[in-house]
Parts: structure tokens; sequence; C-alpha cells
């Protein structure tokens, strides 16, 4: 390789030629760039650094409900004679809290475009019809929880109960955490209004209940749906 | 398609200004209120749709039984994609692509996560636990029946 062609011998400020790239990897690739977080523009806004960690968060919390999926993708069929997924599944209550959790993910996306146009009325209208479909779901839950260990199917029954109760219950405690956090920037945004920090809370928040919808689609297909139909 | 102009991600917005998007970003800020609710209506109408025809095949026998848990995974990856296209925004797009690299490699350990579970679970039950339910003492006996 001959010194004129390597980049560490190039003098400074000999522009490489490099072939143009739309993605723009690595630092200053076809001159420099103003675009933040890509090198020379400096680094990213607060708004976009404090979302792509949460997003980091949300897929490793995505990662923990998959050892819960695998746990019960195991022990699906460990009953210890008890009853199995297909007697206990009761499908009009599991299409309800699918309907209130899809909905909700819906009203959530409503409050975000709000958040956007800064209109704090239809904010908080969403975000009211947002807790209120999670609540409707959380009662849903507890009621069939209930009925469950009513019927001595609670979670010491078998293992196959351990690990459905496991990750049902798990995704519930999640569902119940993002309530409350809804609840607070409610009260955050009348309070102090969309002011910066306070929107890129409520956008963490938008991506922690979305997520929360997406687990549920695995939940109500791998927890309730494959144990009906095997 | 052609290079992206340097300057063409930085649009009004603080979350605009820079060439990345944040996981959950509406498109770009010139977009209107109502095709961001568009977006949200089209992603609801299909998740419904998929969801429906998930409970419908749990219990109809309009398919073969045995593939029926197939289908059901698969209506559920769709799901998945549908949220996250319409729900979270997330695009392949330049802007992107911090979002979706993190977001392959959550999947990459998700599958390894759930597929080597499986997998050697399913193995280590097939080979050590006889039709008859109880687990031979004797050594080696789970390797040879």
């Amino acid at each position: 390789m001959s010194a004129s062609t390597a980049p560490l011998a190039a003098g400074p400020g000999t522009p490489i030629p490099r072939p143009p790239d739309p993605y723009r990897l690595g630092r200053n690739p076809g001159g420099e760039s103003p675009a933040t977080g890509h090198g020379s523009g400096g680094p990213a806004p607060t708004a976009i650094v404090v979302s792509y960690g949460f997003w980091i968060f949300i897929l490793a919390d995505v990662i923990t409900f998959s050892t819960l999926f695998a746990a019960f993708a195991v022990l699906k069929d460990a009953t210890a004679g008890g009853p199995a997924a297909a007697d206990l599944v009761d499908r009009g209550t599991l299409a309800l809290e699918t309907a209130c959790l899809l909905l909700s993910s819906f009203t959530c996306g409503l409050a975000t475009v709000a958040m956007r146009v800064r209109n704090r009325f239809w904010f908080q209208v969403a975000m009211l019809a947002t807790v209120v479909l999670g609540a409707g779901f959380l009662v849903l839950e507890a009621r069939e929880f209930a009925g469950l260990v009513a019927q001595g199917a609670g979670p010491t029954r078998s293992a196959f109960l351990s690990a459905f109760f496991t990750l049902v219950g798990c995704h519930g405690v999640h569902v119940t955490a993002g309530l409350l956090w809804a609840l607070t920037m409610m009260a955050q945004v009348a309070a102090k209004g969309f002011r910066d920090d306070v929107v890129r809370r409520t956008s963490c928040w938008s991506l922690f209940w979305h997520a929360l919808d997406i687990i549920w689609v695995g939940v109500f297909t791998v927890a309730y749906l494959m144990g009906v139909s095997a | 398609m052609s290079p992206v102009p340097q300057a063409a991600a930085g649009q009004a917005g603080e979350g605009h200004r820079s060439g990345d998007a944040a996981p959950g970003d509406q498109g770009q800020a010139g977009e209107g209120v109502a095709a961001a609710i568009r977006s949200y209506l089209v992603g609801l109408a299909l998740a419904a749709l998929l969801t429906a025809v998930s409970f419908w095949l749990s219990y109809t026998h309009v398919i073969y039984g045995p593939v029926v848990n197939v289908a059901l995974i698969v209506l559920a990856i769709a799901q998945i994609g549908i949220h996250l296209v319409f729900f979270l925004h997330l695009t392949t797009a330049p802007d992107h692509i911090n979002n979706a690299l993190a977001l392959a490699f959550g999947i990459l350990v998700v599958v390894l996560l759930i597929g080597g579970t499986v997998w050697i679970m399913g193995h280590m039950n097939a080979n050590m636990m006889p039709t008859g339910g109880t687990m031979p003492l004797t050594p080696g006996s789970g390797m040879h029946h």
C-alpha cells in the first residue's frame, strides 16, 4: 500500500474521496456534517439521547420478558395433574383485556399527537382515556386471577400455573407502573405545562406504554390462545 | 436511492434538529395532526384485525390443527410489526438506524433465548423422561432407550 493513499498518511486538510453514504455511518463520511450525534456536529439533543436510552431500557425489558416466555414454553405441559390452559382460558375476558390494552395504546398515541401540537386539553383527555382503559385491563386481570385462585388453579398448583402467573403477573405489574407514570405525567403537564423535560418524560412513558401492548400480543398468543388450540 | 443531503434531516422541533430521530417520533415535523392520527388509526385497524383473526383461528378448525400454533405465532409477529411501524413509527431510514440496530440486537437476543431454551429443554425432555413419567435412577439410562 503506497503511503499516498493510506488515510493516516494524508496531510491535514486533504479530503479523502469516499463514496456517498446515505446512512452516514462513522465519522464525517463525505465531508463535515452539521447533523448532531455524528461526529463534528456535536452531541445529539437531549430529547434524542433520552429517548434512545429509554429505547435501550425497553429492549432490555423485552429480553427479561423473553426469559419468562421461555420458562412458560418449557413448563406449559407440566400441569402436575391439575388444570391445563384449555380448561382455564375465558376467551371473553381475554378479548376484553386485549381490546382495553390495544385501545389504550391508540389513545396513548393520540396523547403524543396532542403533546406535539401543545394542546393541553386534548392531551389530558387522551391521557385520561388511556388511564381508564389501562385500569379496566387491570381490573379484568385481577378478577381473572382471583377466579383462578378460587377454583384451585393458583400459582402453587403446578409448574405450568407458576409460569403462567409469573409471565402474566409481570406484565400486569408493568401496566400498574405505567398507569402510575401516566397519572404523574398528567399532573406534571397540568402543573408545569409542556416544558422540555416534561415532554421528554412523556415521550418515554409513551414508548413504555406501546411496548407493554407489544408484550401483551405475545402474552395472549403464547400463554392463552396457543394453550386453547393445542 | 440518491444520497441524502447532510442537512436534509434538520427540521423544526427539538427532536428533529439532528441527523437522528428519537424512537416514537411521528415522522417529519411538517406532517400535520391529521396525518399523525391517520397513522394511529391505520395501526389500530390492522392490529384489531390481526387480533380478531388470532382469536378466531384458536377455536375454529378451518386450518389443519397442528399448524394452528404456527399460524398464531406468525400473526403475533405480524401484529408486533404493525405496532412498531404505526405506533412507534420505526423505519429503516437513515435517521432511525440507531433505533433499528438496537431493536435488531434485541430481537437477536430474544430469538437466541427463547429458541435455545425450547430447543435444549425439548431435547432434555425427550431424552430423560420415558413415557412412564418417572425418571429411572440408574446411571446413563437416559442415554439409550
